[in-house]
């Protein structure tokens, strides 16, 4: 029989404010244990909770930009459980009255394009971290993570391959980054990912019982926990098995889920409306006002990019990967007037340099200036495509301009027609037997001449004047 | 007449006059606490020497002439109200060594307006009970009757005012527990509309039910006391940002063509002959001061008690769970593991009844009972509040008693958590409205137990409460009687 996956994805998504959630304590990641936390934070008795609005404000940004419909009213509720890293008992939630329902995102794989539902996002508050020490019987408890800002993003179970799940993975990373709502650091925890997953006969409706995934943290990750699962369920199933419906977790290392919890250990989180926080009205005026502040997100900067810049899909898909990368080759477009190539130095030399390096675009020490400056000097003829890589490449270690380098490095092309003249008569004169060879048709030898021609100039000849004048002095 | 006998008006114009100083009338009430609180046990912690040197900043301040609304008022709190470096244990083992590191807002309030703050006053456990006998730190006694329970939650500050133990005090009242002790203990106490006075600091029992609010001695004080505790708190999501008036400004006005609402269903089979007949008496007062009494109905009154046991256990059982041994408080060092050691913990730092809401709130709130239990009480308690809405529509405010009985013995209904919730049965109602109610002293029983009524207004309506009660307390030429606070 062959089975089909079905799988929906739950994203927990760090939010950029600089405060927590419910209090005014840093929310920024890196302090030293429990530094960023108060009362409130640190759940004591008496303490209230405020919802900072910076959170509700990129909680409809996100909801804008994957089409969902924003509520005009929802409220927070409480999660109960207890464990450490929670202080209150409680995780503050949205439960039965989300901000944001019924949206999608369009995500591409296998050069085909697909829908994907997105049932609801909402808002909570982060948990802290707990630090086992391995020689002492004892753990620890940071708190600095308590009350940061998180939404969740929770699909639909519209996903139907591992392949798939990363594709939309990816799509809701790229949007998050460029909304400037999350830093999608995911080794950092600021960017998770659990996903459930069952199989179902390939042509039939029901679904099958399923497994949550849960300690994936990295789309490499994420697609081989979920290949792995689809594979253990097909086998339980073609053994005439039965897929227990519970909590596993991947093992990286191993390459395998685990079971950590069934069913039957499945908390009841007892949800009801948190009574310390009002009931929150969103207005049409505030979500207009988010909305025309929203910028340009991927999808759309890629077709404009195609569609203004007349460079191909591939170049458009790579240089809107990050805002600020398309940032950087739009203002080089813009000082040089040359998109295609443009283009090609930022998606060649610029970005290998960064990557070799895992830089950031926004590290780059060549200015965008400096890069168009180069451009307009090859296509001006001053130096050569040759020179320019060498010119690059100083530009990224040393941060000067392409002007300071050339003069350093005198790497002005030669251009001048009557010493380019005077050294290739000298060459021909030196070199009869191959004058004849190519004169009785061996066209071959024309790539020694202008090999003769560039080491007498090292290199610094204007390749198609060198080209012009051998092919014309070389007839006779 | 003693100083600590004095109101905080009657104290004031001493202040002003320099007839008296704030070390005096400090050192007044810490000799009657002295002399009368190890039959009382009306607080669980004293604070003394903070407090005698507040009095003597009080002193200079009052010297410069700078006089706040409280400067050198003796005040206690309820031990449920947070205080920055001393212990709070809302009345419970598992907080036993509690030190907030923070003032709650009303504090904060107490202290910019000058008080002297005398200690921390004895509860009910987390709040839950209707007696003071709950307490981790044993039970306190009523001062008109040292056999009898002062009321509660708020049974301390109730009995430390009436006992002369401070000059007024604060409460919290979630379903009852400031104007039930008031009535019992012959003093007024007040509950304010939910969200006028900050709950940041008060240890929550039931979120959407605790309101904070000051017992004191007349009517006067207590408009006072309002004016320095009411107002918007940014730090509370649920504090109203409504002005908040002079309340003062209220007193002695009168009330000539008021129409008051006796609501039929408040006058039951089961209340006290001698409760049912003072408080028939303020009935034919507040006509003579000029009120014109109708009869209204609040129909949805008999689910009050039901909806209450639903919502505030369900609130609590939520609120409490941060109360597990890991970060303050009381830890079992029994527990070998973590589940273990929140079990111990849990098990031996909660009382019995505490424990008893927990499991109700849980089993209320749980997958499948939700909605039968949980969602139908909060859908009650919009018609309750509806209710009300409709009365008021009728009258300026409403009258009823304030409890069923007057106060009873000591031991006489702690093996009947049903007999304890039923005292609580004219209170309960206000707190699921939101709206204000204040109890007054109405008279005696013919054994010498204080009588409460209670009177009620629309929300945010406590000045309307104030000119009421203000008048009521001008027309009743009450006997003025002291309690024995006499050993047994």
């Amino acid at each position: 029989m062959e089975f089909e996956p079905v799988i929906g994805l739950e994203i927990h998504a760090q939010l950029l404010t600089d405060t927590k959630i419910f209090c005014g304590c840093s929310a920024k990641f890196g302090a030293a244990p429990n530094t960023h936390t108060c009362p409130v934070c640190l759940g004591m008795p008496g303490v209230l909770p405020v919802l900072n609005r910076k959170v509700l404000e990129f909680m409809i940004k996100m909801a804008l930009a994957t089409n969902c419909a924003v509520n005009r009213e929802c409220n927070f509720a409480r999660k109960n459980y207890f464990y450490p890293d929670l202080p209150k008992g409680y995780q503050i939630s949205q439960y039965a009255l989300p901000p944001a329902e019924h949206g999608w995102v369009d995500v591409e794989f296998d050069g085909k394009q697909k829908r994907i539902g997105i049932t609801r996002i909402h808002m909570e508050e982060d948990a802290g971290k707990l630090m086992h020490d391995e020689h002492n019987p004892a753990s620890y408890v940071d708190l600095n993570r308590t009350g940061v800002p998180l939404i969740e993003i929770v699909s639909e179970p519209d996903i139907r391959s591992a392949e798939e799940a990363a594709a939309y993975l990816r799509r809701l990373h790229e949007i998050l980054v460029y909304l400037e709502i999350c830093d999608g650091n995911m080794e950092e925890g600021s960017f998770r990912c659990d996903a459930n997953i069952s199989l179902r006969p390939r042509g039939t409706e029901p679904f099958g019982t399923r497994a949550e995934l849960k300690n994936m943290n990295s789309f490499r990750n994420v697609q081989r926990a979920l290949e792995y699962e689809i594979k253990r369920q097909q086998y339980v199933l073609e053994g005439g098995g039965q897929v227990v419906q519970e909590t596993r977790l991947w093992d990286d290392t191993a390459g395998v889920t685990h079971s950590m919890r069934g069913k039957e250990e499945a908390h009841d989180y007892r949800y009801f409306p948190d009574p310390d926080l009002v009931p929150i009205v969103i207005d049409d005026a505030w979500i207009e006002e988010v909305r025309k502040a929203q910028p340009e997100l991927p999808l759309e900067k890629r077709e404009r990019f195609m569609r203004e810049y007349q460079i191909p899909a591939y170049d458009a898909g790579v240089l809107t990967t990050s805002r600020a990368l398309a940032d950087y080759y739009e203002e080089v477009v813009r000082l040089c007037g040359e998109p295609k190539i443009a283009a090609n130095w930022v998606m060649g030399d610029i970005l290998r340099f960064l990557n070799e390096e895992k830089r950031d675009i926004r590290e780059c020490p060549i200015a965008p200036a400096s890069l168009a400056g180069m451009i307009r000097l090859i296509q001006e003829g001053t130096i050569s495509g040759k020179m320019a890589k060498e010119v690059s490449e100083a530009m990224y270690k040393s941060g000067k301009t392409p002007q300071a380098i050339i003069e350093e490095k005198g790497l002005v092309q030669i251009t001048d027609e009557g010493a380019l003249t005077k050294t290739i008569s000298e060459i021909i004169g030196k070199n009869p037997t191959q004058v004849e060879q190519y004169r009785a048709g061996k066209d071959k030898v024309f790539g020694f001449f202008v090999g003769q021609a560039m080491k007498a100039t090292q290199g610094k000849a204007n390749p198609q004047m060198i080209n012009d004048l051998l092919k014309k002095m070389l007839a006779g | 007449m003693e100083l600590y006998e004095l109101t905080i008006h009657e104290l004031q114009d001493k202040l002003r006059t320099g007839e008296t100083s704030s070390a005096e009338i400090t050192a007044s009430v810490f000799g009657r606490i002295d002399a009368v609180e190890k039959d009382i046990h009306a607080y669980i912690t004293l604070m003394r020497e903070t407090a005698l040197a507040e009095a003597t900043r009080a002193d200079e301040a009052i010297r410069k002439g700078e006089i706040g609304a409280l400067t050198g008022i003796p005040i206690a709190l309820k031990d449920i109200c947070c205080t920055k470096d001393v212990r709070t244990t809302c009345g419970s083992r598992i907080l036993h060594n509690f030190i907030p590191p923070y003032d709650a807002t009303v504090v904060e309030k107490l202290r910019a307006a000058g008080a002297v703050l005398t200690g921390k006053t004895n509860m009910d456990e987390f709040a839950m009970g209707s007696s003071t006998e709950s307490s981790f730190f044993g039970a306190t006694r009523n001062p008109w009757d040292l056999t009898r329970i002062p009321g509660g939650s708020s049974g301390g500050s109730s009995a430390a005012v009436a006992a002369g133990e401070c000059i007024a005090s604060l409460g919290s009242d979630t379903g009852g527990s400031i104007r039930q002790p008031a009535a019992l203990c012959g003093v007024v106490g007040l509950k304010p509309t939910y969200g006028r006075v900050s709950r940041f600091g008060l240890i929550a029992f039931a979120s959407s039910l605790d309101q904070i609010g000051p017992f004191t001695k007349d009517v006067e004080d207590c408009a006072i006391l309002m004016n320095v505790i009411a107002g918007y708190d940014p730090r509370e999501s649920t504090s109203v940002p409504e002005d908040v008036p002079d309340y003062r400004q209220f007193l002695r006005r009168g009330i000539e063509g008021w129409t008051v609402g006796i609501p039929k269903e408040y006058f039951i089979d089961g209340i006290d002959p001698e409760v049912e007949a003072a408080v028939r008496e303020t009935i034919r007062v507040v006509e003579k001061a000029g009120a014109k009494c109708i009869e209204v109905s609040l129909p949805h009154t008999e689910y009050c008690l039901a909806v209450y046991y639903i919502v505030a256990p369900a609130e609590a059982c939520s609120n409490l769970a941060r109360y597990d041994g890991v970060k303050y408080g009381f830890r079992s060092e029994e527990g070998r593991d973590l589940m273990e050691m929140y079990k111990k913990s849990r098990a031996a730092g909660f009382g019995a009844e505490v424990k008893r809401r927990i499991m109700i709130g849980t089993y209320a709130l749980s997958s499948g009972y939700y909605d039968a239990y949980y969602k139908k009480a909060s859908q009650v308690r919009a018609l309750i509040k509806r209710d009300f809405d409709e009365a008021f529509a009728k009258c300026d405010v409403i009258l009823t008693p304030t409890t069923p009985t007057p106060a009873f013995r000591i031991g006489e209904k702690t093996g009947d958590p049903m007999q304890m919730y039923l005292s609580d049965i004219f209170t309960i109602s206000t707190n699921l409205a939101g709206i204000p109610g204040i109890s007054v002293p109405c008279g005696f029983t013919a054994a010498g137990l204080p009588i409460g009524v209670q009177f009620l207004a629309g929300h945010f309506q406590e000045g309307r409460l104030i000119q009421f009660a203000s008048a009521y307390e001008k027309e009743a030429h009450l006997e003025k009687r002291r309690p024995r606070c006499h050993g047994i």
